[in-house]
């Protein structure tokens, strides 16, 4: 739907939206994670994903993204941006996610954001919003 | 036997003790001109009379992890020895283009954004390395940077003390006083009426 009218807006062109819910990822290794991402990063998707990777993984992300930059022509790196849910929570609720979260293998309530730099320019965020800033 | 069995006591006892006097490796991290190295250096100078690094408008000046050794740091009576450790900014993106602005030529700016590349794979591979970290954030620009959260959610994962240091406070209103607070929490209330009688007491 959303690249369909991406189609029929000319001003916007060359990179289509791609949503992932967290069960796409939730088997997948560390390596196939990063790798899946990547490899949509590299085809010009911007990618939704539902809740978030680990702090380790999403250092890998950027040192497996800098190896890209050097290996891979015109890649020139990815924007990166994340809203957890615990960030809206009381004490008392953050302590309830977390228990969910141990269970279900997942912050399911955040989402992260990538897109391929050449074309998401920046992303602003304060705690509560993401705007993405495209290149012309 | 009974010798050899002393022998490893000792050594042990002796390891434990060195490990313990090591210096504490002090590490500072940050976005790509945010201040790092001029901080670093700021220490350095300070307390050894030499500069860890050299200091650049262009982003990613510092492209290697950068050391001083025996850095003894003396404040309000106590003194303890650091390892210093400047890092190159961690970003997840370098374009060899954005070097362009500063006058650097293609060729440089090409052998610049690999070799920035690689500087940030290095910084992330000595995180684990740290025995307390510095962060250094621009004040000027947005803190809520995805990279600076990674970066922080990394240590604490690890366990490793984090100290966030907003530089730059003179760029944001420099010719104002400027003080860091939370006025939620009451967080440096003290600095903030200290400021506020040194400005009253002007007007008295």
């Amino acid at each position: 739907m959303v690249k369909k009218e991406m189609l029929k807006n000319k001003k916007i062109k060359g990179f289509s939206i791609r949503f992932i819910p967290y069960s796409e990822i939730k088997h997948l290794g560390s390596t196939e994670r990063i790798r899946k991402i990547l490899d949509l990063a590299f085809e010009n998707y911007i990618l939704i994903l539902q809740g978030r990777l680990r702090p380790e993984e999403e250092t890998r992300l950027i040192e497996d993204t800098m190896a890209m930059i050097d290996h891979v022509k015109n890649f020139k790196g990815i924007e990166l941006a994340v809203i957890s849910s615990e960030e809206r929570l009381s004490v008392l609720d953050k302590f309830k996610n977390r228990l969910v979260m141990s269970l279900s293998g997942g912050d399911l309530g955040a989402i992260t954001i990538i897109g391929p730099a050449s074309i998401v320019k920046e992303i602003k965020r304060d705690p509560k919003k993401i705007e993405l800033m495209l290149n012309k | 036997m009974a010798i050899k069995i002393m022998k490893n006591f000792l050594k042990k006892i002796f390891s434990g003790f060195f490990k313990n006097k090591e210096d504490v490796k002090l590490g500072f991290y940050g976005p790509p001109n945010a201040g790092k190295t001029s901080l670093a250096n700021r220490i350095c100078k300070d307390f050894t009379g030499e500069e860890i690094g050299s200091v650049s408008k262009v982003p990613h000046e510092t492209r290697n992890i950068q050391f001083k050794e025996k850095v003894e740091i003396s404040y309000k009576g106590k003194s303890m020895t650091f390892k210093m450790i400047d890092t190159p900014g961690i970003t997840t993106r370098v374009d060899y283009e954005d070097f362009l602005k500063y006058k650097v030529n293609q060729k440089e700016a090409k052998i610049r954004a690999k070799e920035a590349t690689q500087g940030i794979i290095e910084s992330i591979k000595w995180l684990d390395d740290m025995d307390v970290v510095v962060i250094v954030l621009d004040a000027t620009e947005n803190p809520y940077n995805q990279v600076n959260i990674t970066i922080i959610g990394n240590l604490v994962a690890r366990k490793i003390p984090v100290l966030i240091v907003a530089n730059k406070s003179d760029l944001s209103f420099p010719e104002y006083p400027v003080i860091g607070m939370s006025a939620k929490y009451g967080k440096n209330l003290d600095g903030f009426y200290d400021e506020i009688f040194k400005l009253a007491k002007k007007v008295r």
